[in-house]
This record gives C-alpha cells, structure tokens and sequence, in this order.
C-alpha cells in the first residue's frame, strides 16, 4: 500500500497557534465530560450510595468484561436545555463487552431526577436502541428509573417517537433474536415497568427493585388497599409469585453477575466475516491533529494528513487521486479491518461527486466499511455549474450514501453545511454512528452566508421600493443571525439535541472507531440494492 | 551389562535413573500409581506399568505386585531409588529370590543398617565413633524414659527403621519425653511398620557431614568427597553442598576411610552414604548409614564428574568400580537446593494443588535440575512434597552459592506455595555464606529466613496493573477521559481496589488505591510507566527500573521479580460466591489440608475445653494436630479415621458454649 508521507511541521507557529487552540476545546469538552460523570451530584450520590445502591457507571464497570472500552453514546445529551441540568439526560448508554460480546447497555442514572425521562431520555433511550438493533447487540437494562417526568408528558408520551417506542422496539428486537435482558436495581413504575415484563430474561434487586403498574400512593387512592412497595412488587413477589421477574439477586454485584451470566447464556450468532489484518499504530502522533486542524473552519488543510493520523501505519490508497481532486476517497485499514474513506478537501463539484458515488459503490460491492470525514460547505454554486448538472451529480452520491448497507461511520471534523451534509453521510442516511469534533460546526449554510442571504434579500426589497440599506442596519440585521447559527451549530448544541452520537476528541477518533467498527460487525453483511442514478 | 531395569519409584529420582540408564542402552520400565498415571517418568521410560491406588502402601510399596511386573516386563534388574522399597531387606531377597538383580547392597547389609540400634553396635566393634545414646530392644517407655533421663537432655527419639526425618523427635526435657516417644512410635509404625525407637545425646550445634561410599563385589571400596547437609529444617535437608567447606585435609580423608571402613563392616555393595555429625571440635561420630543412593548426591556427581546411577548400574552389572581411590578428586564446589511444595511462612506446611505455571532455570553444564514434574501436574497428599533439585557447580563456594541464588530467582512456579524465597534468603544469609554451618542454623535465623518476600508493596502494585492492564490499545477505553481499569485485587491479605488510569498513547500510568485500614494510611497514588511483552515486565517507577515476569491463572497472578514471587489474588465475584450463601459458622473444625484422618481424640457428645486435641491429620507424613478453638460440646463427627479428607472439608461440628 502507499504510504501517507504527512510532512507537518509541528514547530510552526501556526501549527503551534492551531494545537493550542484545539487543545482548549479538547479540555473544555473533558471537563463537560467529567461534570456530567457525576450524575445528580455529591448529595444525590451519597443518599443513592446510602441505600446500598451502586453507582449506575459503577454498576455499568461491574457489568462489563475487565478492561472492556465503553463506548458511551451521547455523553453532553440535554446539555443547556430545559433549564436546569439534566446531566446526560438522566440515562447512561454505551457499548461495551460483556462475556466478549459487544451489548449496548441502558442504564438509568437516579440521582437525575430520580432517573425520570425527559424528552431528550427518551430520545436517548430509543437511539440506543436503534443502534442495538442496527449492528445486533444485545440490549441490558439497568433500570432505576420514575418512569415519564410528568410535566414534560406530552412530548415524551403521545408521539410515534415516544415512551411507548421503547416497548415497540424490544418487542421486536425480542422477535429478531437480540437478547433483551432487563436489571431491576430500583424502581420501575406504570410504563416502565414493561422494560422488564417485555424482557426475554430479567433480574430484579431484593429489597431495592420494585415493578408495579401503580405504586403504593396509586393503589391506595384507587382501591384503598393498603400495601409496601416491596410486597407490592419486590423481588420475593415477582420472583416467587407473579413471574414478572425471573432471578433473584442479593444485591447490585449479585444482580450484574447474573445479567453477565444471562448474555453467557445467549450463543453468539455469526457476524459480519470482515477479515482482519494485524493492527498497525498509524506513523503519526494522533495528537498532531490538533495543529493540524485547529479551531477556524475557514482555514483549509489537507485532509491525508488527518488519515494519516487514523490509517493503520498511515497506509492509504487512493482512488482516482487525479480527478475530482476535493472529494478524497481510497482504501486503508483501521485497527486491521479494512475501511473505505469518503473525506472532503473543499467545496463537492460535479467530479467529485460522481467520484464519490463511484468509491461507494466499490465499497458497498466488496463489503468494505464506510468512513466519511465531512468537512464540507456545500457543493459548488453558479451558472456553470448547475448547467453541468450538478444537481444531479450531488443526486447520484445522496443515492449511493442513502442505499450503501455496509456500516458507516460519519464524522464531523469541520463544518457541515447544506447538501454536503447529505452526500457525506449526514445523520438521515443512518450511519451507524456519528461524531462531531469540538471544532465542528453544522447548520444548513455557514453563519456568515445565512446572514448574506438575508440581508441580499433585504437590500434587493428596499432597493425595489428605492430606499438603501445602511451599513448599521445591516450589522445589526447580521448579528443575531451569527449569534444563532454559531449557538445552534455548535455541537454541544447538536449533541444536546441527539444530532449525533457524541463530540469526541480528535486524537481519541482512531481507538472510538476501531470499537465502533467491531461493533458493527455484529451483524451479518447485508447486501446493497441502490436507487435509480440519474445519469 | 544389564540389559534393563524397572524403577520402582517415582517422581525426580526415577527419571534420574532412568536418564543414566536408557543412556547407557538399558530397557528402562516405570511403575506407576493412580495418581502418577501421566506423571514425567511414565512419560521418560520406554514402557510403564500400572502398579495400584495412589496411597504409597497401594503401589510403591507394593513389593510383591513390583516383582510381579519386574517378571512379566523381563526386568534384569530393579533400581529402587530413594524412600519406599529401597532400604528394605525382604524386598532385595525377594528379588534375589526370582533372580532379578536388585541395584544396591545385599539383604543383609540392608538389615544391619535398618535397625539403627544394630548399626551403631556394628560399628563400635569397628571402632567408628558413636554419640552416647540407647540402641537397646527393650521398648519399654518407663524404661526408656529412665534412660533419657540418665542420659540427660536434649536428646533425639528417632524410629529404629526411620529415616528423612520421619519417626524422628526432638525432646527438650523430661515431661515431654513420653509424648514425643508416642508420636515417634506412631509415626515410626506408620510409614515402616515398626515402632520401635532408639534415643540419642542430641549435640548442639554440630555439622551433618556425609560422606558417598561405593563398593563393588570384587573387594574393591572407595570415597567420593563427603558432603555438608547441615542446613535442615525438622530434619529434613534443604540445601546441601559438596565438598563440606572447612574440613582439613586430614580430616577429610579420616572421615572417607572411617566411612568405607563401615562399609566394609558390612560387606557392602553399591552406593551407600555414612552420616557422621560433626562436633566444633573436629571430632565426628557415626549417626547411621544411608544403604541407597541419596537425594543429595548430584553435588558429589559435580564435584568428582562421575554419574553415580551409572556405577550403580555398573557394579550390579557385575563390574569393578570404575575408579580406584586415588583417581578420585574433587573439582569446584556444587550446591543442591530442594524445592518443596511448602508454606515456609506457615510452618513449612505441605502445599498440595496443580502446579499451573513453571519455567525452570536454564540448564547447563554448571545448572542442573533434578525434576519428576511438569507444568500441569498435581502436588498430591500422598508423596513427599519435594517437587525439584536444583544443583549449581562453580569454581568456588562464594560463586556457587551466588549462582544458586540467582537460578532459584529464575524458578517459576505457580499454584503452590514453594520454599524457594525461602531457600534464596538462606543460601545468601551471611552465616551460611561465611560457612558457619550447623544443624540448627535455620532456627537460629528464622527472623530473617521465615519473612515475606521483600518487594515493595508499590512495586507489587505498579506490577500487577502493568501485568493486568488488557493490552489492547483501547482497552478500557472511556470517552474523553482516560482509559480507566479498576482492579479490585487482594495482596499480602489486603483488600485493595486499584484504579489504573491509562494514557492516551506511550507507557504512562497512574494508579491510585484508597487508603488501607487504619488511621496512619493514607491513599497510595504511584505514577510510572512500562511496558509488557507477552510475559515480561519492565517497569519504571521512581527512576528505578524493574524487571520482572508474570503468570495468571483464573484469579491468581503471580509475579517473578529479583526480590522474589508476589501473589496477587483478583477479587472478581462470581455468581457462585452468592450461591454457596452464609457458610462456615464458628463452630464448623475445617480440615487444615488434603490428607488423611489418622486420629480422632473425641466422641460425639463428648464436652471439650479450649485448647483440647481433636483430630490428627496427616498429610505428607507429616501430623496436624487440630485442637479446639473454644470450650464446647462435639456434635457431630463427619469422617472415621482412615478417610481421606479435602482442604477445607467440614470435619467435625462443636456447639460453642455461650461465654
């Protein structure tokens, strides 16, 4: 294979000016992180830890194979939004490997609010599930969860998208053959007591997991009976009684050891054969991506150097190399299986299009994962270039991203804007997963073009009825357009708001893509059937 | 020439004699037991047979079922090793009996070694000199308690059959006299059938100098060296060494021609060791006469460069001693370390389990390893629980010992407990390097032999999680944190629970470990960085770089390190810990080890006090006596005497009596 000869020079001051600046969004995002590690906060944690509960990223530790990665999803979820903090909307989501098999893990946190679910935890949870049954993992509830947060009820009960999703999905994941094994470490009230009674096996805490329909407050104002949540619906109930729940565990660690022993249980079903070669550590520093790319998305560099820094021993072979040269496409591996690269050198013209729908076809032919690197302000614009069809040409890659069934991989690593966002594999043609970096930015134009069209359209209305528009009246028309778009393209905005799977640090992206390329090959190789291209 | 030979025996000795032999283009035969099925010398032998049940006295001490095999198998010759058959005379006339040649001296010899009390009378009329002592036959115990007193103490009951140990107490003073000589005569019908004892001045502070003999059948007796086994422990040898440092040259050839002197007292034939002790003074006396090749004979085999199996085989074959007097010298210095299955640190008790893991050192033309097992294999109750010699040749005693040390360091093992930190810290205590040997030096420096291991608790730490840490490059990985493994782990009975935080990229690590019990301790927090390749470690903690290997097995990791082996335990619940529910109650007496139920003091019903012996178990021929914890009422007994129990078996059930 060629090798990818990235000559940076990291003593420059410009490299030294872009390092920096990346390095403090990398720290500002480790920080997020770590704020939202602590769930509910010291005294909510300690009440939790009181009851003899553990910790729900503890229980996630003790689930889990010695050393597994865990591969969270959405970490900042419902950052900034509602008002008040809801750290990573209440719900912990991850894969990680239990008994060495990929499972993607749900875990209530109820120092949050008592672990309730607020639009975005719901939307969390459904995500989850939709990458569980995406890439065929098993899916391990660990509820301790009030169930809906009422005052937000109706965006979290009535919709197609909502609470009644999450049973819909398990059914069906249920029906697919993904195990669906349920923990009960606490309470699981009215709708969420499903989770576990839709389980194919569940595993309830004595003395500290109840299902019931209705609690105690409930029955008694309906009934007048008069009962304890734990003879309501405890462990020795539904374990010995009722049948809600199947094992019976002593405590949080009793609990884990059965749910690993559950997904022993389950024999593994073939996956995808993608080949492996030994994995080779690229020749490069990962951290040099930070110089390299820096934090302002208008100034340009050359994205191999950014493969070479991702590519098992920055081994890279290009395809069509000369043409279409602002769309890269070529072949590589990652942590030894084979990956194909989309990734954008400048603005998608006619070509480069046409290229790129040309490697996804090979891609999807040989059963070679999918790697998109978006970095993309659009495709061209102009007389010449609409005349040449770009339209269509743009189509033909939206048509084979859209159809292409091999796993994809998306990441944000400069803007993404407009239809770029589509033929690069944006968040509706389903990758498998999708990052943004701490320096990305994604809306359906860049700040300053919205704020063009705009004031164009302004200054063409009045200069229609003859007036001018001043250059104050200008800014101040530009301004809340730029606050708005760089608040709203922002991705901790985005990530809040389940636009993606999480931000990730740049140098993190080669170890977070090599977890998320094995898990996808959990699931079979499906074959690819594409559209109509226009030609 | 023989043109085979059957082994009756087992483990190292067996394949020893079978390397010589099979070299020498003889048919070599195993015998093995139940529990030797697949054991390294069925393994080395040309053919092997099944002799019976594990227990020694099923198998090999089954003299006729031996001679029955010796026939059907066409053995010309029988090698009887060490222990079991070899110091028995009815066996050599059996074998003489069906014209099978049995490789050692004559049935009478044998006979008049056997008994202890009939030597030591042998020899006086030689006029080889004697520790005062009783040999008589009157076994009477008031008897014999008059003659210890007149004799005065401390003195020795030793079994007239014994031999390594076995049989053989020490008494302090009088009151104890008659309990010891109860355990010496059951110990003593035990493991020869015969109970009777004979007592003995017990010398303070004297050598064991022994010295090989050889003789063929032609008249012809010779000395090889002596050897110095002074350093023991409950009698037993631990390290040995040849030639016994310090003796003059006079003294050196007075002792070798007293020794073949005794010999030849007693017509011998073959290889055979006189024993003498050694008193600060330079005079010596006659303690007994070994009529077999000796566990420790490697050391001489080094210093004289003969392979004393093959003038066993030679001389049984009818031939001359292949060396006259004269021909033999001595060259260098060779030491011979025994590895046992044993807890030093817990009163040398026998360890028994599957050895899961062992590298041995290099062997070469000055390291020699004398071993009859191999990874996989069990260290079973039945058999002395000696799992390897490990024997160094040098240019002189300083080096030997030095070379002794560092291949000990090199001998990993994993499953039991072994005595190899221990033997490391006596072949380098500085008494012994200086030569100031003497029978009780192993007592005398027990506060410094009988100590853990001396690696730093935060190099036991930074090893284990460079050992454990997976090695993937996204193991443990977290998002936007760093890689994290929690390490709930045990050390030197601690519970600690490790956090190791893995860097990005490179080697670097930091680990922290909440403070442990007590008020002084604070969190420990190391950071260091290293790296692992397949089974080594190389570490880098404080600017000192430490090298070291590992193996795991299921949660067991061991780590090898200069300073010597730490045992880590990974404190990973399973869900049978939940299963097995509350268990062990105050009153439940566990069996200490695997062995067997030889005693039981009480009857059910029966009320005890604190401190009332129980039961005797005994494992590895050796007794455990279990007494009770606390006052109380047995209630119930859940093994007879005879029974084979399990480590850790329920044995008996005692009511407490409430304070």
């Amino acid at each position: 294979m060629a090798t990818l000869n990235s000559q940076i020079n990291t003593q420059s001051a410009e490299f030294k000016a872009k390092a920096e600046a990346m390095q403090a969004l990398v720290t500002d995002l480790q920080w997020q992180v770590s704020k939202v590690s602590n769930g509910g906060g010291e005294k909510y944690q300690a009440k939790h830890l009181a009851r003899g509960k553990l910790l729900p990223r503890q229980r996630i530790e003790q689930l889990l194979d010695f050393g597994s990665p865990f591969l969270e999803l959405s970490q900042l979820a419902a950052h900034g939004m509602y008002g008040m903090d809801i750290p990573s909307a209440g719900i912990i989501c991850g894969v990680g490997l239990v008994q060495g098999r990929h499972c993607m893990v749900i875990a209530n946190d109820a120092t949050v609010k008592g672990g309730t679910y607020f639009p975005v935890t719901v939307k969390k949870h459904l995500r989850a599930q939709e990458v569980a049954q995406q890439n065929n993992l098993p899916c391990i509830y660990l509820v301790d969860s009030g169930g809906a947060n009422l005052p937000q009820q109706d965006e979290v009960f009535p919709d197609k998208l909502h609470f009644g999703r999450i049973f819909f999905n398990q059914a069906n994941m249920s029906a697919m053959g993904i195990p669906q094994i349920a923990v009960v470490m606490g309470s699981c009230t009215a709708g969420g007591a499903y989770v576990p009674a839709m389980a194919d096996e569940s595993i309830i805490v004595k003395e500290q997991g109840t299902i019931f329909l209705a609690g105690p407050p409930l029955v008694k104002a309906a009934t007048g009976e008069e009962v304890s949540a734990e003879e309501l619906g405890g462990a020795d109930t539904h374990c010995r009684t009722s049948g809600v729940a199947d094992h019976y565990a002593d405590n949080d660690e009793h609990a884990l050891l059965l749910a690993r022993q559950c997904i022993a249980n389950c024999p593994k079903p073939a996956g995808n054969s993608l080949p492996r070669k030994a994995s080779l550590p690229p020749r490069f520093a990962a951290e040099e991506i930070y110089g390299i790319v820096g934090t302002d998305l208008r100034k340009p560099f050359d994205v191999r150097d950014v493969i070479a820094r991702l590519v098992d021993d920055s081994q890279f072979d290009e395809f069509k190399a000369l043409y279409g040269t602002t769309l890269v496409c070529g072949f590589a591996h990652l942590d030894g299986y084979p990956i194909g690269i989309v990734a954008n050198n400048g603005v998608l013209f006619s070509e480069s299009a046409q290229k790129g729908a040309h490697f996804i076809e090979l891609c999807c032919q040989r059963n070679i994962p999918l790697l998109f690197l978006q970095n993309i302000t659009g495709f061209m614009v102009g007389k010449k270039y609409e005349s040449e069809g770009i339209a269509k040409h743009g189509a033909k890659m939206v048509t084979a991203v859209a159809c292409a069934k091999v796993p994809k991989f998306t990441i944000l690593i400069g803007g993404s804007y407009g239809a770029g966002n589509y033929g690069m594999c944006g968040r509706a043609y389903e990758p498998n997963f999708m990052w943004m970096w701490p320096n990305s930015r994604i809306s359906v134009m860049g700040g300053e073009q919205a704020a063009g069209v705009l004031t164009q359209v302004k200054r063409d209305q009045l200069a229609a009825r003859g007036e001018t528009f001043s250059a104050a009246d200008e800014a101040a028309m530009r301004e809340p357009v730029l606050a708005q778009y760089e608040e709203q393209g922002h991705p901790y905005y985005a990530s809040a708001r389940l636009w993606d799977d999480g931000i990730i640090d740049p140098a993190q992206t080669r170890e977070v893509l090599s977890m998320a390329l094995e898990t996808t090959l959990n699931k079979p190789e499906q074959e690819t059937r594409f559209g109509v291209f226009r030609m | 020439m023989l043109k085979s030979v059957l082994i009756a025996n087992r483990g190292e000795i067996a394949c020893r004699v079978i390397r010589t032999a099979r070299d020498m283009g003889m048919r070599t035969i195993a015998v093995y037991s139940d529990a030797d099925a697949n054991a390294l010398h069925v393994k080395q032998a040309d053919e092997a047979w099944h002799l019976g049940g594990a227990a020694a006295a099923d198998s090999y001490l089954r003299a006729d079922k031996i001679l029955t095999i010796a026939k059907q198998a066409g053995a010309e010759a029988i090698h009887p090793g060490y222990g079991f058959l070899s110091e028995n005379a009815d066996f050599v006339s059996a074998c003489q009996a069906e014209g099978i040649a049995f490789i050692g001296p004559d049935a009478p010899a044998i006979e008049q070694m056997g008994s202890k009390s009939a030597a030591k009378l042998i020899m006086q009329n030689a006029g080889i000199p004697l520790v005062p002592g009783y040999h008589g036959d009157n076994q009477d115990a008031d008897f014999l308690q008059q003659q210890a007193d007149d004799m005065g103490y401390p003195l020795l009951i030793k079994a007239v059959a014994g031999g390594g140990g076995k049989g053989m107490r020490v008494v302090e003073h009088s009151g104890e006299f008659k309990t010891q000589l109860a355990g010496a005569q059951r110990e003593g019908k035990a493991s020869f059938a015969n109970p009777d004892v004979l007592l003995e001045r017990y010398l303070v502070a004297p050598r064991h100098v022994e010295v090989q003999v050889f003789c063929d059948r032609h008249g012809n007796g010779v000395y090889l060296g002596d050897r110095d086994c002074s350093a023991q422990r409950r009698h037993q040898k631990v390290i040995e060494e040849a030639p016994a440092p310090g003796l003059s040259d006079a003294l050196r050839q007075a002792m070798g021609e007293s020794a073949v002197a005794a010999a030849k007292a007693i017509a011998y034939v073959g290889a055979g060791t006189v024993e003498f002790l050694l008193d600060r003074d330079g005079s010596y006396y006659f303690m007994e006469m070994n009529t077999r090749l000796q566990v420790e004979h490697p050391v001489t085999e080094m210093v004289t460069g003969q392979d004393l199996v093959a003038w066993q085989l030679k001389v049984a074959s009818g031939q001359s001693l292949p060396l006259l007097q004269q021909q033999i010298s001595l060259q260098g210095h060779a030491c011979e370390a025994r590895i046992y299955a044993e807890d030093p640190l817990q009163d040398f008790q026998p360890s028994t389990g599957s050895i899961t893991y062992l590298r041995q050192p290099q062997a070469s033309a000055s390291v020699r390893v004398d071993t009859g097992v191999l990874e996989g294999d069990a260290i079973s109750p039945f058999y002395d629980p000696m799992i390897a010699k490990l024997i160094v040749y040098a240019e002189d005693r300083e080096q030997a010992l030095a070379k002794l040390d560092r291949s000990l360091a090199d001998y990993h093992l994993q499953g039991i407990s072994t005595n190899i930190d221990f033997l490391r810290r006596l072949a380098t205590n500085e008494d012994f390097a200086k030569a100031n040997l003497h029978t009780g030096i192993i007592d005398q420096h027990q506060d410094t032999l009988l100590v853990p291991a001396s690696v730093s608790d935060d190099v036991s730490l930074a090893l284990t999680a460079l050992a454990l840490s997976p090695e993937q490059a996204r193991a443990g990985l977290r998002l936007n944190q760093a890689a994290t493994v929690q390490l709930p782990i045990t050390l030197a009975e601690q519970d600690l629970d490790l956090t190791v935080h893995k860097g990005l990229c490179g080697s670097a690590f930091r680990l922290t470990c909440p403070a442990k019990a007590g008020p002084t301790e604070t969190q420990t927090s190391l950071e260091f960085s290293g790296q692992r390749n397949g089974n080594q470690l190389t570490l880098n903690l404080n600017g000192e770089t430490t090298y070291a290997s590992f193996f795991k097995h299921n949660k067991t990791l061991t780590l090898f390190t200069a300073a010597g082996k730490v045992e880590v335990q990974l404190r990973t619940a399973s869900v049978d810990d939940y299963n097995q529910g509350a268990s062990g109650n105050d009153g439940d007496i566990i069996a200490p080890m695997n062995g067997c139920l030889i005693a039981c003091m009480v009857d059910a019903g029966q009320q005890v006090a604190a401190g009332d012996a129980l039961l005797v178990v005994e494992a590895m021929k050796m007794e455990h006596t279990i007494y009770a914890p606390s006052a109380g009422t047995v209630t119930e007994i859940y093994y007879q005497v005879g029974d084979l129990v399990a480590a850790d078996a329920q044995l008996l059930h005692l009511e407490v009596e409430e304070a």
